[in-house]
């Protein structure tokens, strides 16, 4: 397999382990050009990519906008908070817009889950899912899982547990997907209120003591806290959510082998995670960082080779 | 499918020895020079240069492995995308004397990519390229090998395919038709 099926990447959902594997593979090489003197190719060089965030990013917006500058594409940026989106334009005229200035692939995060997916029905352009609402985040489950297969060499047999809030994640729905289609075992653990109901049907195992699934685990990724995205109190106080949920030192301290540990970003320290176990050397965070740039590029470079000139 | 053999094993040992004696000729001692063999089939006719070179002269080289595919000029232009192969320079080739290294030159695209890409890790004193099949009159680019196992006049309709024992099998180059 040399090249994807799929002209859009809107969710791991759409995707084969086969094509993930490509992705890696290619992400491999770039992340080695990433360590040259000249960090860049002219691959993309006739391309124009738009980066449309209708929701606040700085790790994801930067990370492409980086990617794609490393590759050579002209790239042009849009947010929500400084566009016409605030007189009241519609998603598809913001981007029908935005596509007759001659781009050619749409990076896009929306606060609606689907909105790519919408978009993807409507318009010619290549579109790459940097988050919809709740749904999927594609890349980032891409590079953690990439970021997993460098620590341990492959993902498959591994065990992951994903702690926090699963119901407003759309980062663990879409690792959810891409460990599993790796052949990883996967575990999601937090407060009760923060699992969704029908979770156990994705075939995951659902732990409400963090101890135990820290136990069970070779790597735990820890998600953020999503105070934005909670309209209502799933847990009494913050203070509460880091008594019982929260991973420090003395907790990793008190199992009996080391656990690597993952965080999506942005962290928040104290809450869900201390500074401690987050500067410590089983935290991979600044690798996930550094493998999200090498990842999109291959997504990207991927994706560009499905529309040719 | 007709197809004529250009070298057989014993014939392409004598041909990497000239090479060789040619390369002495012009690098001396070879103290600032390194060899970079071109992916993919390249590095393996890399390899056999390095190590003939290392028994007739007395310093060890620097042979690193170099892949042009995310320089080529035919990305979104091909069916099928190529795939990547390991780039593998460990050695800074600033101020230094390169010797590319390739097994077939044909439409000099693919020399022309892995100069773009050798580019990106430093500026190298002189660059020279040795190939071992030089197509002659095919090229879509201004550019020629400065040392060169044999030469051959080929057609648009034919391939040169190279068997190297690395892969499998015996050492034979033949030029034949496409399929």
């Amino acid at each position: 397999m040399s090249q994807l099926k799929t002209k859009h990447l809107l969710g791991i959902k759409d995707i084969t382990e086969e094509e993930i594997q490509l992705i890696f593979q290619t992400a491999d090489h770039f992340k080695d050009v990433l360590n040259r003197p000249i960090k860049k190719v002219p691959s993309l060089r006739d391309v124009t990519i738009a980066n449309v965030f209708f929701e606040n990013s700085t790790r994801t917006r930067l990370s492409f906008e980086l990617a794609e500058k490393r590759l050579s594409a002209d790239v042009i940026n849009f947010s929500s908070s400084s566009s016409s989106v605030k007189k009241g334009e519609t998603l598809l005229d913001t981007v029908n817009n935005i596509l007759s200035m001659k781009v050619d692939m749409i990076v896009m995060r929306h606060a609606s889950p689907g909105a790519p997916h919408f978009l993807a029905k409507h318009i010619k352009a290549t579109i790459i899912n940097a988050g919809d609402g709740t749904h999927e985040h594609p890349t980032q489950a891409l590079l953690d899982s990439f970021s997993i297969r460098e620590k341990f060499g492959d993902v498959a047999g591994r065990k992951i547990v994903i702690i926090g809030d699963i119901m407003h994640s759309r980062v663990a729905l879409s690792n959810i997907f891409a460990l599993q289609k790796l052949g990883a075992k996967v575990m999601v653990c937090g407060p009760a209120t923060l699992l969704p109901k029908y979770v156990k049907e994705l075939g995951v195992k659902v732990e409400l003591d963090v101890k135990k699934a820290l136990e069970w685990c070779d790597v735990a990724n820890v998600l953020r806290i999503q105070l934005e995205r909670q309209q209502m109190s799933y847990f009494p106080s913050l203070r509460e959510y880091a008594q019982y949920f929260g991973i420090n030192k003395k907790l990793l301290d008190s199992l009996d082998k080391p656990i690597t540990i993952m965080h999506p970003g942005p962290i928040n320290r104290g809450i869900e995670i201390t500074s401690d176990v987050a500067d410590s050397e089983h935290a991979i965070i600044l690798q996930q960082v550094e493998n999200g740039v090498a990842i999109r590029m291959a997504v990207l470079y991927l994706l560009a080779n499905q529309a040719p000139v | 499918m007709q197809q004529r053999l250009l070298l057989d094993s014993n014939l392409l040992q004598i041909t990497i020895l000239r090479l060789c004696q040619q390369l002495i000729e012009s690098h001396d001692d070879f103290r600032n020079s390194v060899i970079i063999g071109l992916q993919p089939r390249g590095i393996f006719l890399a390899n056999r240069i390095k190590s003939v070179l290392e028994t007739l002269q007395e310093n060890k080289l620097h042979l690193g492995y170099l892949d042009p595919t995310f320089h080529r000029d035919d990305f979104r232009r091909r069916e099928q995308p190529l795939r990547p192969a390991e780039t593998r320079i460990d050695f800074a080739i600033e101020g230094k004397n390169v010797i590319l290294v390739d097994d077939v030159l044909y439409t000099g695209r693919s020399v022309r990519a892995a100069l773009d890409a050798m580019s990106t890790f430093g500026r190298p004193n002189k660059v020279e390229y040795l190939v071992l099949i030089d197509r002659l009159y095919s090229r879509d680019v201004p550019i020629e090998a400065n040392y060169i196992g044999k030469k051959v006049n080929t057609l648009h309709s034919q391939r040169v395919k190279v068997e190297l024992k690395e892969q499998g099998g015996e050492d034979n180059i033949w030029l034949m038709n496409k399929s």
